[in-house]
């Protein structure tokens, strides 16, 4: 119930949001984008959560998975290519795109033990960014592809003045379906139906059969559930999604950007995303999106902004620039949370009382 | 001046033998730790980080930039003996404040704590690099790659100077590295702490049953790996005269990798994978392209964890249930 209660508070906040800024925020204060990334690596967060969460396996290249999403968005849709598809399409593709992905790197490498596969994942982000920077006649290297189509909502149509009032917003200059609060709206709605899909994961027959893997793998087998196919599953479920928040992202930005983009340090955000949250818990992702990508993406930026208009830092000095805090600030985040929270800031439910005290790993 | 194919080669032989050897050193403290507490040490490169900017300061404090003959060996051994006590110390520090209080724990919790471990360190690394002195430029562009002052030249010891060359640095890296591995292996096999290290990584519990004090011995274990870090660093410092706070995340994936294909846990087996890896390096960046060789690299480490996961010396081994 409380937990229910959570979900519900941060949905309404989310979509009162754009309206308070427009009224309530001093100009200069707006973090629209911001909030939007926190939309996008929530998905990317539930999506590692499938995997690390539920099913315990460490992926630390999930990064990998949102480039190819980016890239695979931008070849179906950019005017470079063939295929030139509009938004939905492409959008819609990135899914089995980046299932299918994951499915060719998990199909040899899911027999693995536990810190070994992580090493792999690892590996294959950094080979990902490496193929996508050298074989820079299709990727255009490290220029990234661009422009790339908007997000669109195709019915939602403007007056001709080319400003409609949409409930408490003003959309001004929203000509065509896109724009500013358009994307907002979007992707907060592919974060519900992420939620939801991986709410109803958590639940299934699927769902329970990653927990009882990631609980103890031996005892799952003997009770006929089949491991590799099981860890399978989650591994190419939290790929495709990671690809659609890839895709979502590039379309945001109309740019992929350049392979380095997606490397180790997004896939640790990720990573601090669930382990902030909570392994396993899907409003403790929601919560630990907020946290990470709001210190990250409104604090940090805000307090560089503040320290910059008083003059502070402009003598070069490194201690001075927040930014450059952020190493650090991820690295305490990883280890303090892993001493002192394991399960998290907000734990899944059922967890807390799992094991009697002094059992094995 | 042109080079025969055969110099070419047997030059990039004695440069990925060079590498090799250093990777080796760094490799030997993944695979120590691994072998004791099954801890992948993420943060170890990034010691070897700290270790090279520890040395690059003590130049700088001693005003020993521009030293030259007997005071620049001075000066290296100096370097080599404060960089490893540092690292040394600085990672037992490391595991008494992060890892220890995890022994009981999963052993992803483990890792992704080393991970955070990691990211602090690189983080120390970048605001060192912003310490006003003048080898760190004043401090002015922290991030940026540091000059490290060319104490050892790299004059040619061997035949003319057309051919193949085997310079004084690479000298260097063999009269430090060989001695260091000879002492390592003596340790390990030879002495009582050697047996106790022994003993607490094939069953702590029953080592501690013994009366070993394992606390006190994986300690010891994250001293002489840090240490190796530590030397490692002075000698990649000496060899490549840049250092920067991210080049520990490089070289750690190296050394790792080297690890795991001579078998993570054998020390033989990461003084191979290092030459391995240190020849597979210098031969991609020769006939392959360089912009490859870390894809390369990592391709070679997935392949190994796939087909070999014990690596080439290593034993082979089923997770405990």
């Amino acid at each position: 119930m409380r937990r229910g209660g959570l979900l519900l508070t941060l949905l309404a906040v989310a979509l009162a949001w754009p309206a308070f800024e427009a009224w309530l925020l001093p100009g200069g204060w707006s973090v629209l984008d911001a909030v939007k990334s926190i939309f996008i690596f929530a998905i990317l967060g539930l999506a590692l959560n499938a995997v690390t969460g539920f099913t315990g396996i460490l992926n630390l290249g999930i990064a990998a998975f949102m480039a190819i999403g980016a890239y695979a968005f931008a070849i179906l849709t950019a005017d470079l290519y063939p295929f030139q598809l509009g938004f939905w399409p492409a959008i819609l593709l990135t899914l089995p795109i980046g299932a299918l992905a994951g499915f060719l790197l998990g199909a040899p490498t899911l027999g693995l033990r536990g810190d070994y596969l992580a090493i792999v994942t690892l590996g294959f982000g950094e080979i990902v960014q490496d193929v996508l920077k050298n074989v820079d006649s299709i990727t255009l290297g490290t220029q990234g592809i661009n422009p790339l189509p908007a997000p669109t909502v195709p019915w939602w149509k403007t007056a001709e003045d080319g400003s409609r009032s949409f409930g408490l917003v003003d959309l001004a200059g929203e000509t065509q379906g896109a724009g500013p609060y358009v994307s907002y709206y979007l992707f907060l709605g592919f974060l519900v139906a992420a939620w939801l899909v991986f709410r109803n994961l958590e639940l299934s027959r699927v769902g329970r059969a990653w927990m009882s893997i990631r609980e103890d793998e031996l005892a799952s087998r003997s009770m006929g559930i089949p491991p590799v196919r099981t860890k399978m599953l989650a591994f190419a479920t939290a790929a495709a999604f990671a690809a659609l928040s890839g895709g979502l992202w590039a379309s945001w930005l109309s740019s992929t950007g350049e392979p380095a983009n997606y490397d180790f340090q997004v896939s640790i955000l990720a990573l601090c995303i669930v382990i902030v949250g909570g392994m396993g818990s899907i409003a403790g992702v929601l919560v630990g999106a907020l946290v990470m990508i709001g210190v990250n993406s409104i604090l940090l930026v805000k307090l560089a902004e503040w320290l910059q208009a008083r003059g502070v830092g402009a003598s070069g000095s490194v201690f001075l620039s927040p930014n450059n805090w952020k190493y650090l600030l991820f690295g305490l985040a990883l280890v303090l949370m892993m001493r002192y929270k394991p399960d998290g800031l907000v734990p899944a439910a059922g967890r807390g009382a799992r094991k009697p005290a002094g059992a094995k790993r | 001046m042109e080079f025969t194919p055969a110099e070419v080669f047997a030059q990039q032989v004695v440069n990925g033998l060079s590498n090799g050897m250093i990777i080796a050193l760094i490799a030997l403290g993944y695979t120590m730790v691994y072998g004791i507490i099954e801890l992948i040490n993420w943060a170890h490169g990034d010691l070897f980080m700290l270790g090279a900017f520890l040395a690059l300061t003590i130049l700088g404090a001693l005003g020993l930039q521009e030293a030259s003959g007997p005071m620049a060996a001075v000066a290296v051994v100096l370097l080599l003996v404060t960089s490893a006590v540092f690292c040394g110390s600085f990672n037992v520090l490391a595991d008494r404040i992060a890892y220890r209080p995890l022994r009981n724990a999963p052993k992803v919790s483990l890792l992704v704590t080393a991970i955070g471990v990691s990211f602090i360190f690189v983080n120390l690394g970048l605001f060192w690099g912003g310490v006003p002195m003048e080898v760190f430029s004043g401090g002015i562009a922290a991030a940026a790659p540091k000059d490290f002052p060319a104490l050892v030249p790299s004059r040619n010891l061997v035949g003319t100077d057309d051919g193949v060359h085997f310079t004084l640095r690479d000298l260097l890296v063999v009269a430090v590295t060989i001695p260091l591995m000879v002492s390592l292996w003596w340790l390990v096999t030879r002495t009582r702490l050697g047996k106790a290290m022994r003993a607490t990584a094939q069953n702590p519990t029953a080592a501690r049953l013994m009366g070993i004090d394992t606390d006190r011995v994986i300690a010891s274990t994250f001293f002489l790996g840090g240490s190796l870090a530590g030397f490692a660093s002075v000698v990649y410092a000496l060899y490549n005269n840049t250092i920067s706070f991210q080049m520990g995340y490089r070289a750690g994936m190296d050394a790792f990798t080297a690890a795991v294909l001579g078998g993570i846990g054998s020390l033989p087996g990461a003084v191979l994978g290092g030459l391995l890896i240190g020849l597979t390096r210098s031969m991609s960046d020769q006939y392959i392209e360089t912009r490859w060789t870390n894809a390369l690299v990592f391709a070679i480490l997935i392949i190994i964890l796939v087909f070999r996961p014990s690596g080439l010396l290593g034993m082979k081994q089923r997770e405990k249930v």
